[in-house]
């Protein structure tokens, strides 16, 4: 049995007699040596990560304004930040877009350009009052004229997160990444091997107190993560740095297409082998680290699992989707990841860095729960229309004229002898035909590729669907592709004026 | 060498490129075609020694033709190494070597541009 402690631990550091390793290095160390053995061999290991870590921000001091500000709203760079807290004091959010430039620029921007010296504009607004009256403020002004600029991460160094592809037929843009049609790529992050929380997965020594590498500098863990989820595997951090002393290597802004912006966070976390339970726990590898693939190409918070896979087989180049190899991209940097958890054994090594016992355990089980909604999303089949008027495809276009006008409906659904949807006829489809004299079948003037909904699917999906392709209407087809009604733009702004 | 070939509308009902392979006995390898009922741009690989005859060709028959000589550049400064770019690029320009540094054939490009909206951190772009 191997015991420690983090004194002894801190005294080796002091003398310079600590033996430091990475989580790759262990992997390697716990097979030939055991855990016992390795244990006794090893006193810290680093692990570290970099990756987009969009729950990231800016807690600051502006210092008073003469005459003074109660700040009611404020914007850096046109980036607004949070200000309801005293008068001087803000909170600006990574995530958060600018007013004027949108996704191309955000809080993670004016993080990372403050970082680097850059001077900020700063616009504010108040209502005034005896003690602050002062109703506008403009000003400048750069890292070094900030009381106070600490990076407070609600949610950072994700355990291990999931990986993501698409099964529809155009592709999406999200804060994964560019996802391909058809599982034409999957996209993944987090540092596997070196991931501060795989390495420590019971939390022994990673809680509240916890003294880290974070951008550069050393930062603190100051709680669980928002969305804590333990019992699953996807553990979270909050964390506490400095910004002044941060380097930019370690703290970069980034921009997702069509998603918006993000800050890239470099953590990295030491874990003090004090029993051998520790020293097997920093073996974990690529292989050992299990997430699933999820289909983001359903518009839903539970998207489905394609599969199941480990941070080796995302980390090879491609990975199987129903027998085909897909490429895999990471978000997020394993070479920079290698160096946080070098940077950090160097530290140590050179007795720049103490480990330390969290203060607080951090919670090991529970799991996030989905938001409580009070009011009912409505599904489409609440809203359609289930008169439809269909046709067979080798009606004429006649009959098609003839039932269009019957029915003054203007979308005919057209199916197969099965009763399968085959197309779409418009009254405008019809004119067309007319106009160039062309009487065959229904077949040749319909729209075959028909954009289609289910019934159970959200109406705020189906109306971001008929707006995205410019459409008025599309059918509510079963499993079977049997016709069940129709939405059209007309049901949704029914729904919209009962909602106001 | 990597060209691009651009049908204009009035072009587009002609069998502009059978006949320009067909006249020349030139080969194309096309790797990426957009054509619809308006508009058609292909890129394709084709030999050095052979792209005038069929450059030629192409433009009696209303083409543009242009050579993709502007592949993509990394702005290194930006780049993370993170590696999103790898999956989404068509031609495989983008690799990691043995120590997870983020490699580019910029030979292979065809100027997709795909690569461009998948990075991050704005780095990559297309000229210089």
């Amino acid at each position: 049995m191997v015991k420690k402690s983090v004194h002894e631990i801190n005294k080796k550091i002091e003398d310079g007699s600590v033996s430091v390793v990475t989580a790759e290095e262990m992997v390697g160390i716990v097979e030939e040596l055991g855990a016992e053995g390795a244990a006794k061999e090893v006193d810290v290991v680093t692990t570290g990560t970099f990756g987009a870590m969009c729950s990231s921000g800016l807690m600051l001091n502006l210092g008073h304004s003469e005459p003074p500000i109660k700040i009611q709203k404020v914007w850096f760079n046109n980036v607004e930040a949070y200000s309801g807290i005293a008068a001087v004091d803000a909170y600006l959010g990574a995530a958060q877009i600018s007013d004027t430039r949108g996704i191309q620029y955000g809080g993670a921007h004016v993080i990372e350009d403050l970082l680097r010296g850059k001077e900020i504009s700063v616009h504010a607004t108040s209502y005034g009052t005896d003690c602050y009256p002062r109703k506008v403020l403009d000003t400048s002004i750069t890292l070094e004229d900030l009381n106070e600029a600490v990076l407070l991460n609600p949610r950072n160094a994700y355990q291990k997160y999931a990986a993501a592809t698409n099964s529809s037929r155009r592709t999406l843009h999200t804060y994964m990444g560019e996802l391909l049609p058809n599982f034409g790529n999957v996209t993944y992050s987090g540092a596997g091997v070196l991931s501060p929380l795989s390495n420590d997965p019971s939390y022994e020594t990673i809680g509240i107190g916890t003294r880290i590498f974070m951008g550069g500098a050393q930062g603190y863990v100051i709680g669980n993560g928002t969305q804590h989820s333990p019992s699953s595997g996807f553990g979270t951090l909050m964390l506490r740095g400095n910004l002044k002393d941060m380097n930019p290597d370690y703290v970069r802004a980034a921009s997702f297409t069509g998603y918006g912006t993000t800050l890239y966070m470099g953590i990295g976390i030491p874990i003090p082998i004090l029993n051998e339970k520790l020293a097997a726990a920093t073996a974990v590898s690529d292989a050992d680290i299990v997430t699933n693939i999820l289909d983001y190409g359903i518009g839903s918070r539970n998207k489905p699992t394609i599969r199941e896979v480990n941070y080796a087989e995302l980390r090879s180049g491609s990975v199987q989707i129903d027998g085909k190899d897909t490429p895999t991209s990471s978000l997020s940097s394993f070479k920079n990841a290698r160096k946080i958890a070098n940077e950090l054994k160097e530290w140590v090594r050179h007795g720049k860095f103490f480990v330390s016992m969290p203060v607080e355990k951090l919670l090991n089980e529970g799991a996030a729960r989905p938001m409580k909604q009070t009011q009912a999303v409505p599904l489409v089949k609440d809203i359609m229309s289930d008169f439809i008027v269909t046709i067979k495809k080798d009606q004429t276009v006649r009959d098609a004229a003839k039932k269009i006008w019957e029915n003054s409906f203007n979308h005919l659904a057209v199916v197969s002898d099965t009763g399968e949807l085959v197309g779409i006829l418009t009254a405008w489809d019809v004119s067309k035909a007319v106009a160039g004299n062309s009487f065959d079948s229904v077949e040749s003037v319909m729209t075959k590729k028909v954009l289609t909904c289910a019934p159970n699917e959200p109406v705020d999906l189906a109306a971001r669907r008929l707006d995205r392709y410019g459409v008025s209407a599309m059918p509510v087809i079963d499993a079977q592709k049997h016709v069940l009604g129709i939405i059209t733009s007309d049901n949704i702004s029914k729904l919209l004026a009962r909602r106001y | 060498m990597k060209i691009k070939i651009t049908i204009p509308t009035e072009r587009i009902h002609n069998p502009i490129i059978s006949e320009s392979i067909v006249e020349t006995g030139v080969l194309l390898n096309i790797m990426v075609a957009n054509i619809d009922s308006t508009y058609g741009e292909l890129i394709a690989d084709v030999k050095e020694s052979r792209f005038d005859r069929i450059k030629k060709a192409l433009e009696s028959r209303g083409a543009i033709v242009s050579i993709l000589d502007q592949p993509i550049h990394r702005d290194e400064e930006e780049c993370v190494e993170c590696g999103a770019c790898i999956s989404v690029c068509p031609m495989n320009v983008y690799s990691f070597d043995e120590n997870w540094n983020l490699l580019v054939d910029e030979k292979k490009c065809i100027q997709c541009g795909v690569c461009i909206k998948m990075c991050p951190h704005g780095a990559l772009k297309l000229g210089q």
